[in-house]
């Protein structure tokens, strides 16, 4: 998905003085050509991402055996043509279990990019815009940014039953300052501008002014921020999961097979081997899209990092 | 202006204390009903709740809890009935160990790899330094540990797979069973490191003296020497910021190798539902991660004269 839309978004390089029909051919053409010219690795990753978007869309049909589904005759074996990724210690099949893991991460990423960017912008632009709350906002912020977040996460759990919903909450938590900072020191920049003042001069009210005008102009760092945000969360599930305090055991999470896989390293590293890989290669896709969209929708932010 | 900036660390410890405090109240139901379990009777629900104070107003528990915390006590384990603050004594040299040796080794490879690519900005070992630092951030702490630990002690006998020695028990068990849990840990932390040095170093080479430096004939060393002065205090920060992300990685790495270790401490407690341990840990983290940023922020006049003299 993110693919698509990033080729229909050519950024102002489409040609102005051309025929109808040679801009719908270019639309399609030049533009696309351009982006895996000028940014190699965000077309790279995003058709990483896509792919594993699809794999977790059809896990259903990828699959080749049930993932709950025991064989007490077949535990451990290594990759074979019947078990693509080999079977675990309860001999499920590794594959089929590892195409399902893929909806849990993709999920909870998308979820908490959404989710601690919708909560990080409001109390951002009140921050920014509202002085009064400010110092208290931003108090509470630094209080949770000095806590770990994969702490902060895990002890969210240690108060809820674990369920995929609670641990994209806990996993919110620690991201929400980072969205709060970044969108808080946008806003300052922001109200100074001279559209703001101006908007404001002529009677606009501050909502108004904040829907209209300043958020629209803070999206781009915020994409590149949501982006970062999805990538740690991934990360951060797996290693809850991994440590045995995520989402519930019998789920087939990438994280939850590989502390399945934890005593076994020696007689089966496939089963820890290839949700990992996979673990890796979808972080890797979703920072290699937030590295991409930061130098290209930011230029001057690029050159610093 | 020291004492500003300590007296900055007290309001952040204090949001630090309410959150953890309000932590286990914050949570759906009844607190002394999650503290008991699934077996509790309404009785061992209402002793419980006696005993810990939890019928008490809530200001009135968290004045409680703040005066015992300024006495250094933490509260007593439920799990275990043992004092906090004697399981955390138990616990903390495996994971100081590790974060130490870490710290250290990641401060030492990566200040010279980031000047390093910041020098060949462009050729393939620049090229090389970011590829490696992308894969570091993506690629989780435990993917990478299982991947030492299958090569280097499986399939190469070299090291210990997993467990811990303690310093007291000799050098050289001590050091060989923290080699792959620090190498691992380190990796990410020498991206991050060696990112910001990169950025910060090539923003320098850029400035008026630099040019100054070269013309009047400097060597490379000596160049670079000068823009890692200038360079020191990003760099430091960084280091500061890191540690939140080097508390957090040895939770998960002391898992993989089995080392028993307040991160390993703090999962287990989460699964007995042990609140003292949880919040006493919560609260430990956040003091380090606070001390040493404070410090790293008061060092920057060793590195700057500017800064020490305003």
């Amino acid at each position: 998905m993110p693919d698509a839309e990033l080729s229909a978004r050519p950024l102002g390089v489409a040609p102005i003085a051309a025929t109808p029909a040679a801009i719908e051919a270019d639309a399609w053409r030049a533009p696309r050509g351009r982006w895996l010219r000028k940014h190699p690795m965000l077309v790279l990753g995003a058709i990483l991402l896509l792919a594993m978007a699809v794999v977790a869309g059809l896990a259903p049909w990828l699959a080749t055996h049930d993932p709950q589904d025991l064989d007490p005759l077949a535990r451990l074996q290594p990759p074979s043509l019947e078990h693509r990724f080999g079977t675990d210690a309860l001999g499920r099949d590794v594959y089929s279990r590892a195409l399902w893991g893929a909806r849990v991460s993709l999920s909870v990423g998308l979820a908490v990019a959404v989710l601690s960017g919708a909560i990080g912008v409001v109390l951002g632009l009140v921050a920014g815009f509202v002085r009064p709350i400010e110092g208290l906002v931003m108090r509470v912020m630094d209080g949770l940014m000095a806590i770990p977040g994969i702490l902060l996460a895990i002890a969210a759990m240690a108060v809820t039953r674990a369920s995929l919903a609670t641990v994209i909450v806990a996993i919110t938590i620690p991201e929400v300052p980072r969205v709060v900072r970044l969108v808080r020191s946008l806003a300052l920049t922001l109200r100074e501008q001279l559209y703001v003042e101006a908007a404001r001069a002529v009677g606009t009210r501050l909502p108004a002014i904040l829907w209209r005008h300043v958020l629209p102009n803070m999206m781009a760092p915020l994409v590149v921020q949501a982006t970062f945000v999805a990538a740690s969360a991934v990360l951060i599930e797996a290693a809850l999961s991994f440590l045995g305090v995520g989402v519930p055991g019998q789920t087939p999470s990438w994280g939850n097979m590989m502390a399945e896989g934890r005593n076994f390293v020696a007689v089966a590293f496939h089963t820890i081997l290839y949700p990992g890989v996979l673990l890796a290669l979808t972080v890797l896709a979703i920072n290699l899209v937030g590295d991409g969209l930061r130098d290209a929708l930011d230029p001057r932010l690029a050159r610093q990092l | 202006m020291v004492l500003r900036r300590i007296a900055a660390t007290l309001p952040v410890m204090a949001v630090v204390a309410v959150l953890v405090f309000l932590l286990i109240h914050l949570s759906p139901g009844d607190p002394a009903a999650l503290i008991a379990g699934d077996l509790a009777t309404t009785d061992d629900i209402a002793r419980l709740r006696a005993t810990l104070g939890l019928d008490e107003p809530l200001w009135r528990q968290f004045a409680l809890w703040v005066l015992r915390l300024a006495h250094g006590d933490l509260g007593t384990s439920i799990f275990t009935q043992v004092p906090v603050s004697a399981l955390l004594a138990q616990r903390l040299e495996p994971t100081l160990s590790i974060a130490g040796l870490t710290m250290a080794l990641a401060i030492v490879l990566a200040i010279p790899l980031g000047t390093l690519a910041a020098q060949t900005a462009g050729s393939w070992i620049d090229r090389a330094v970011m590829v490696f630092s992308v894969l570091a951030f993506s690629v989780p702490v435990f993917l990478i540990g299982y991947l030492l630990i299958w090569t280097f002690a499986i399939r190469l006998p070299w090291l210990p797979v997993q467990g811990y020695a303690r310093l007291a028990d000799g050098l050289g068990p001590w050091i060989s069973h923290l080699v792959l849990p620090c190498v691992n840990l380190a990796l990410v932390y020498i991206a991050l490191l060696t990112r910001m040095t990169r950025a910060t170093v090539l923003e320098v080479l850029q400035e008026d003296y630099i040019r100054t430096a070269r013309a009047k004939g400097l060597g490379v060393l000596a160049v670079l020497g000068h823009a890692l002065r200038n360079a020191a205090v990003p760099i430091a920060t960084t280091v500061g910021v890191g540690i939140a992300l080097l508390i957090g990685g040895v939770v998960v790495t002391e898992t993989v190798f089995a080392i028993p270790g307040i991160g390993r401490l703090v999962v287990d407690s989460v699964q007995r539902h042990d609140y003292p341990v949880i919040q006493s840990v919560l609260l430990l983290s956040a003091g380090v991660y606070v001390l040493v940023n404070l410090l790293i922020d008061l060092s920057y006049g060793l590195f700057d004269p500017r800064i020490r003299d305003a």
